[in-house]
């Protein structure tokens, strides 16, 4: 704590300091803003990694028989790819958003636990490091220094050693488990901080939708990452310990492993999927010039989202062979989730209409969010309806979908995100030139790639092959799936140059560029150490639109 | 400001056509790629079904494919027009609008009408769950018991005392005297999924566990799967053929493959070559030493078309390169090479040729 306070000292008397320093104040820091841009840097980083892997892939599947990459190497990239996209890239960027903006936004001056957060942080970097380590100390199925190949569910019992001899799952088991820690660190940090650090005057009915929808997403990550953690326990004790869990040639349970698996990855959908809704429902009023429609019915509907969430896992098992009442109810769950996202979709609408929408860059992002957001939920209903899933479910229309909500919903959402808070978190506006060619390439990238993914799914191309027979009807679609996914790669350059270019040499954007109403915009950009000179009172969810409009405060209606 | 404002908005109208065009260009197109296939059933199409359970399945998903495409008009258009109509204008940029900050009639209504739309889904689906899962097996049906390896296909007919390999052979299936094939589905390694889109959705073959499926084709003709659950180094070359056959046809075809197989006395040499190295540590021959159990039976190899899972037509260079050197084929498969010389190794083949 008083390194950072010290380091400023320094940094006022003697100008430039070494980087030797600089880079030790950042490695030990417990600021939750420094804490915050890290998990970010980190995650950009994997994500620039994940895309690479992602491009191999669709190389590989341009053209039937292609040999660019050999089958062992193309499981190893879907693998990695799932794997680093999924806890490396969305979790850490998602948990470096909360950090940032958490505190300023509920008028606190730092995480609950600033230790356990820069701990939460280290340990998740530590376990990416060790899951890209496994390139080097790992062997998998075939000779040595090699990632898993397993997939990123790693379905019992190929994990057994039998089928996966040498260590490379067993980095990914670890990998899991010690980022898994840092998750539940983070989470608990979350509630903690919102449940006990907002300021004068914020109870939880004026808390802005981000920290709402944060504190339900801490919740989830609690609830779900404890089953993960268990199952890699268990499977490392399988492995090691002559356990039987999952072993199926000593008589385990291979379905067993699926529940396991699945009653924490479904709900992982919604960890990443929360706080995707969190920036549209902080953008999209902004960008409006309204308050968000409804604010009681958003925070119930997330609740209900994540209550419902629970109990859906076995979807992603119609396959397996469950009895006809059993496929019923998770496709009951299922569906009903609907009504919660359907209202939500409904809000942001209402908190458009009648405004006078400003169509700034993370507006724009916002909008292809709510387009693309409609359709992935609407494929997700196809797929909830079991017997049209058992046509669906492990092949390209379930790539299709869950990219879409992936990418076409959280990503858009987090470059909205990153357009609307660089300026408050490096004092500089984005380049809005090049962020529209970011967007509209990234767009058109998109939709090229996963509309028509769709396409060879219903034509019975299943995933994770690493080659395709031709003549199926496949070979177009998967030519023009690639072409799309180099557009969106480009589209990636385009933003990172503008991250960088803009931090040089962007315009300044003084304390509150948007004409926004959160409490994050009444300090300076970047906000100072420990954010509030003195704890702001606030009388409505809009402290900023009370001190703009003191004629017409928010306080009066709610 | 405001000008930039006013140039925007026709961009975003042509981007909303845009998408919309898009979305039916490939609908069109995919309906196309299915009216113009090069020869029939060769693309696995699911909205293409030859069989009940894929019949079934297609209804069901024609009634939530107009169900969604309708809920997306609906929203598409209120995003559209709220996008379009509700954009920042030069005239009043500078004032706020009206600050709403909901309505509760608003909320009920979009609670309660997506709920009964729920439902009437629910209804729709667990009626067809029912209808596929639980129907009971008629006395006529076949039986098989299908064994999913790493990267193959094993068909046993308990009934008919016939062991094959990735090429299934089922009668067709007349809707007045009903012989539809029920599958018992299990694994002898890792998880792997039985799918032939025209045919029934996918079910999965786990170590451990007995699956069941069903199809019931109402036409002949060679239907193309594959293995649908990720299932080791080679899952992508499991493929799976389903022969259709007319019920003589399929009466042959059981007659042929009951017979145990052929002793031809020219092809001594290769059958020793064949008994004396390691492959009958895996492969069974019917009426000889062969015995093995972990590769496809042999015995009448040559009544299938392909080899390797369907990896390579069944041709003598195909045969000789696959013996001689499996990856070449299909790499990381669980066949050794078998590193014979150029005599054994004709001997070998001319002897796996007489296995009709």
């Amino acid at each position: 704590m008083s390194s950072d306070a010290m380091a400023l000292q320094t940094a006022e008397v003697g100008g430039a300091r070494p980087w030797v320093q600089t880079l030790h104040e950042w490695v030990t820091t417990v600021d939750h803003k420094r804490l915050g841009i890290l998990y970010i840097l980190f995650a950009l980083l994997f994500l620039v990694i994940g895309g690479i892997e992602a491009t191999i892939i669709r190389i590989q599947l341009m053209r039937p028989h292609n040999d660019f990459v050999s089958p062992q190497v193309f499981n190893r990239m879907f693998t990695m790819h799932g794997t680093t996209m999924i806890f490396f890239v969305i979790m850490p960027v998602m948990f470096g958003f909360a950090n940032y903006l958490v505190p300023l936004m509920i008028g606190a001056r730092d995480m609950a636990f600033p230790r356990l957060n820069a701990f939460s942080f280290w340990l998740t970097a530590f376990g990416g490091c060790l899951l890209y380590f496994s390139l080097i100390g790992g062997s998998g199925l075939y000779g040595a220094g090699n990632a898993p190949d397993v997939g990123w569910w790693a379905y019992a019992p190929l994990t057994s050693r039998a089928f996966s001899p040498g260590h490379s799952s067993d980095y990914w088991t670890i990998a899991l488990l010690v980022s898994g820690f840092g998750s539940i660190g983070t989470a608990i940090n979350i509630i903690a901080t919102i449940l006990s650090m907002r300021c004068p005057g914020m109870t939880l009915s004026r808390m802005p939708l981000l920290a709402w929808l944060n504190l339900v997403m801490a919740g989830l990550v609690l609830i779900t990452i404890t089953p993960l953690s268990a199952a890699q326990i268990m499977l490392l004790v399988d492995r090691y310990l002559g356990g039987h869990f999952f072993d199926t040639q000593a008589g385990g349970s291979a379905a067993l492993w699926m529940h396991f698996f699945w009653i924490f990855g479904h709900p992982e959908v919604y960890i990443l999927v929360i706080p995707a809704f969190a920036f549209a429902s902080e953008i999209i009023p902004v960008f409006s010039r309204k308050p968000i429609f409804g604010y009681p019915v958003m925070v119930g509907a997330t609740v209900a989202i994540a209550f419902v969430s629970l109990s859906v896992w076995a979807h992603h098992m119609f396959s397996i062979g469950m009895s006809s009442y059993s496929n019923s109810f998770f496709v009951l769950t299922t569906m009903v989730i609907a009504v919660p996202t359907g209202i939500k979709i409904f809000n942001w609408l209402g908190t458009m209409w009648g405004g006078k929408i400003q169509f700034k860059i993370p507006m724009l992002f916002c909008i292809g969010f709510l387009f693309q957001f409609l359709i992935a939920g609407l494929t997700g209903i196809m797929q909830g309806a079991a017997p049209f899933d058992w046509q669906l479910t492990g092949s390209y229309f379930v790539v299709a979908h869950f990219h879409y909500v992936i990418v076409g919903g959280i990503l858009f959402a987090l470059f909205a995100a990153f357009y609307y808070w660089f300026p408050k978190i490096t004092g500089r506006m984005l380049n809005e030139t090049l962020g529209k060619l970011h967007f509209w390439l990234f767009l058109i990238g998109f939709h090229m790639t996963f509309d028509t993914m769709h396409i060879p799914g219903v034509l019975g191309m299943p995933r994770r092959i690493y080659t395709y027979e031709p003549g199926r009807g496949w070979d177009i679609w998967n030519l023009i799936v690639t072409i799309g996914a180099f557009i969106q790669g480009v589209a990636i350059l385009v933003f990172v140059a503008n991250l960088i270019f803009s931090y040089l040499r962007g315009p300044k954007a003084g304390n509150d560029p948007w004409d926004a109403w959160t409490l994050e915009w009444s300090v300076s950009s970047p906000p100072p150490a420990y954010n509030f000179a003195s704890i702001p009172t606030v009388a409505s969810r809009r402290p900023l639109w009370d001190q703009k409009h003191p004629e017409d405060p928010d306080s009066r209606y709610e | 400001m405001a000008e930039k404002h006013k140039t925007e908005w026709p961009v975003l109208v042509g981007r909303a056509t845009g998408i919309l065009v898009l979305v039916g260009g490939i609908l069109l197109a995919a309906s196309l790629c299915n009216a113009t296939t090069p020869s029939e059933n060769a693309v696995p199409n699911i909205f293409d079904p030859r069989s009940t359970p894929a019949e079934s399945i297609y209804h069901l998903s024609r009634f939530v494919l107009a169900i969604t495409g309708l809920i997306f008009l609906v929203v598409f258009s209120l995003l559209a027009y709220v996008v379009v109509k509700f954009r920042s204008r030069t005239v009043d940029a500078t004032s706020e609008p009206a600050q709403v900050y909901g309505s509760t009639q608003i909320e009920l209504a979009w609670t309660i009408i997506p709920t009964l739309i729920v439902f009437v889904l629910f209804l729709a689906t667990a009626r067809v769950i029912h209808a596929i899962q639980d129907t009971p097996k008629p006395a006529t049906a076949v039986e098989v018991t299908a064994i999913g390896h790493q990267f193959w296909w094993e068909f046993r007919y308990p009934a008919l005392g016939i062991v094959t390999a990735n090429e299934l052979h089922v009668p067709v299936s007349d809707p007045a005297h009903p012989t539809p094939t029920f599958l018992k589905l299990l694994s002898a390694d890792t998880d792997h999924s039985f799918w032939v889109p025209q045919l029934a959705g996918k079910t999965d073959l786990i170590p451990n566990r007995l699956n069941e499926t069903w199809i019931d084709p109402h036409r002949t003709g060679v239907f193309l799967g594959q293995c649908a659950q990720y299932c080791g180094t080679q899952h992508a070359k499991m493929l799976l053929r389903v022969s259709v056959e007319s019920a003589e046809d399929f009466a042959a075809w059981v007659s042929t493959q009951k017979q145990p197989a052929i002793q031809d006395e020219r092809e001594i040499a290769g059958k020793q070559v064949f008994e004396t190295t390691a492959c009958v540590n895996c492969h069974a021959v019917a009426g000889t030493n062969a015995k093995g159990h972990f590769g496809p039976d042999l015995t009448h190899l040559m009544s299938r078309r392909t080899i390797a899972a369907g990896a390579a037509e069944n041709t003598r260079e195909n045969l000789r390169l696959w013996i001689q050197n499996p990856d070449a084929i299909k790499p990381g498969s669980l066949m050794p090479a078998m590193k014979l010389s150029d005599v054994d190794l004709d001997a070998l083949v001319r002897y796996l040729e007489t296995l009709q």
